[in-house]
């Protein structure tokens, strides 16, 4: 019916899917600034992560796949510097 | 198609939601992180009409680049005008024309359904082979509607003169850090090859000129707020040059092109795919110093000219 | 399909009329800024749905085209009208300076 592929894609998106639904309500429900820039990079960096992995897996070519990664390679970079850049932010006026 | 029924109308409750709030929260803080939020949500709509270019301009454009100035523009905005008592009446005429309007114009909408039976964009795909490009967005601001696409850019450059002549940039904010300086280090060649990427895209899939510069002027707000790593110093010629470089180009081919007896801007078939490569290239690097002045809210230059002294004129 | 249209259509058309009658309505200048830009989206989606002919085929460029054209007018235009209000709060805050120096 479904082919071991389709299957790894499937199980990637409901994860994905899962680490989406409970960094959106870490977001929501933690108490300070900090803790949810913690939950807002890790949807960033494991849930795009988990998305991009199940839809390279399923791309008719190779090179499509490989351009999914290489978006997330990018999303890792922009959202660690972002995060540091609001984290220090973030200190710096709690100092003041 | 019910799932997409459910979705459809999930999209259009939350945009009203995050407009209202956009609109009507407490403090103007609270409204700029609103209408980011708008801006991001705006960017799924458009992906889900099937318009990924307007996607991609919205959520590094709408989203990003207005968002990032709206935010860096809060601390100046210090409540100084005090609140009016605002007269009843207007306020009921006001409210009453707008949903007047609004009634008006839903009720037009409805009579203009459907749009057109079959495929519409007919038009422009008959003549897509005549483009030199695959992608009919860029066909159409690049080649049947150059014009326009001209024309915007010298829109463009009048805000950016305007800005520039107005005021010195904004100081750039503290050192964030050595940490900052080597992620930003590892981010902006990044930058710099999406949008390369995507200026190469727009022949044939959705990118181009204007998503491109917006990638560069965003990798001038990443060195803005990381305060540590610089570019290397401009002259006043430099700037001027960029700034001007896209319009200039856009200009000069299609003179070209009316000395050869053809009609301004009408590309000889041959060499249409190379032209426009051209001209968005300029494009890009045009927009991308212009979108980039504008978020830093003035001349970046310590010798800029300034005519006579400001303070003698304003008196 | 055409439902889906016209549903987004008509936000719109809502979303246009806040934002403007938001940005007559507004005391401050950011304020101003945000509400018009409110009001532009509103008919930036007015235009992309009236461009959108259904999930299996191909929108109209010619629209998307315009609106991409508007997106970046509108940024230009918020960052010319953030600078003329910095330049009023300076030229005000001047002013008001050189009142108390003279009395």
């Amino acid at each position: 019916m479904f082919s071991p592929g389709e299957l790894i894609t499937a199980l990637l998106l409901l994860s994905a899917i899962v680490v989406f639904a409970a960094g959106t309500l870490a977001l929501l429900r933690l108490p300070d600034p900090l803790c949810r820039l913690h939950a807002l990079t890790k949807i960033d960096n494991l849930g795009f992560g988990l998305l991009a992995a199940g839809l390279a897996l399923i791309q008719p070519t190779w090179i499509d796949g490989l351009k999914l990664l290489a978006i997330w390679t990018l999303i890792l970079c922009s959202s660690t510097t972002n995060g540091y850049l609001i984290a220090h932010h973030c200190v710096w006026e709690s100092r003041r | 198609m019910m799932l997409w029924w459910v979705v459809d109308l999930t999209l259009c409750a939350l945009m009203i939601a995050l407009a209202a709030g956009s609109l009507f929260a407490a403090t103007l803080r609270r409204r700029v992180i609103f209408f980011i939020a708008f801006g991001l949500l705006t960017a799924i709509v458009w992906a889900r009409l099937q318009a990924p270019d307007l996607a991609l301009a919205e959520a590094a454009i709408g989203a990003g680049l207005t968002g990032a100035l709206l935010l860096a523009a809060l601390p100046t905005a210090q409540p100084t005008e005090h609140k009016r008592d605002a007269d009843r009446l207007i306020e009921w005429v006001s409210l009453l024309l707008a949903a007047l309007l609004a009634v008006v114009l839903i009720a037009v909408l409805t009579t203009l359904l459907p749009v057109v039976d079959g495929d519409p964009s007919l038009a422009v795909t008959a003549r897509l082979s005549d483009a030199g490009v695959s992608h009919p967005v860029t066909a159409v601001l690049l080649n049947f509607r150059a014009w326009d696409t001209l024309l915007e850019l010298a829109v463009l450059l009048c805000a950016t003169i305007g800005v520039l002549n107005l005021a010195p940039a904004r100081k750039a904010p503290r050192h964030a850090g050595a940490l900052a300086d080597t992620l930003i280090r590892i981010l902006l060649p990044l930058l710099i090859l999406t949008a390369g990427y995507l200026l190469w895209n727009g022949a044939f899939a959705p990118g181009g000129a204007f998503q491109a510069g917006a990638v560069l002027a965003a990798a001038t707000v990443v060195l803005h707020l990381g305060g540590g790593v610089r570019l290397p110093p401009f002259s006043l010629a430099q700037l001027r040059g960029l700034l001007a470089l896209g319009l200039l180009l856009f200009l000069s081919v299609g003179l070209v092109q009316l000395a050869f007896g053809q009609a301004l801007l009408q590309y000889p078939l041959a060499w249409a795919g190379s032209l426009i490569l051209l001209i968005e290239t300029g494009a890009t690097l045009s927009i991308a110093t212009m979108l980039s002045l504008v978020y830093l809210g003035g001349h970046p230059l310590r010798d800029w000219p300034v005519a006579g002294d400001s303070r003698d004129r304003e008196i | 399909m055409e439902q889906a249209q016209l549903m987004f259509a008509a936000t719109g058309a809502l979303i246009f009329v806040f934002g403007l009658v938001a940005g007559l309505r507004d005391d401050s200048l950011l304020g101003r800024i945000i509400a018009i830009n409110i009001s532009g989206v509103g008919l930036f989606l007015l235009l992309v749905a009236l461009a959108y002919r259904g999930l299996c085929q191909a929108a109209d460029p010619i629209p998307h085209a315009l609106v991409l054209t508007g997106i970046v007018v509108a940024v230009a235009a918020s960052g010319l009208a953030i600078a003329i209000g910095r330049k009023l709060d300076e030229l005000r805050n001047s002013s008001h300076r050189r009142e108390g120096d003279s009395s």
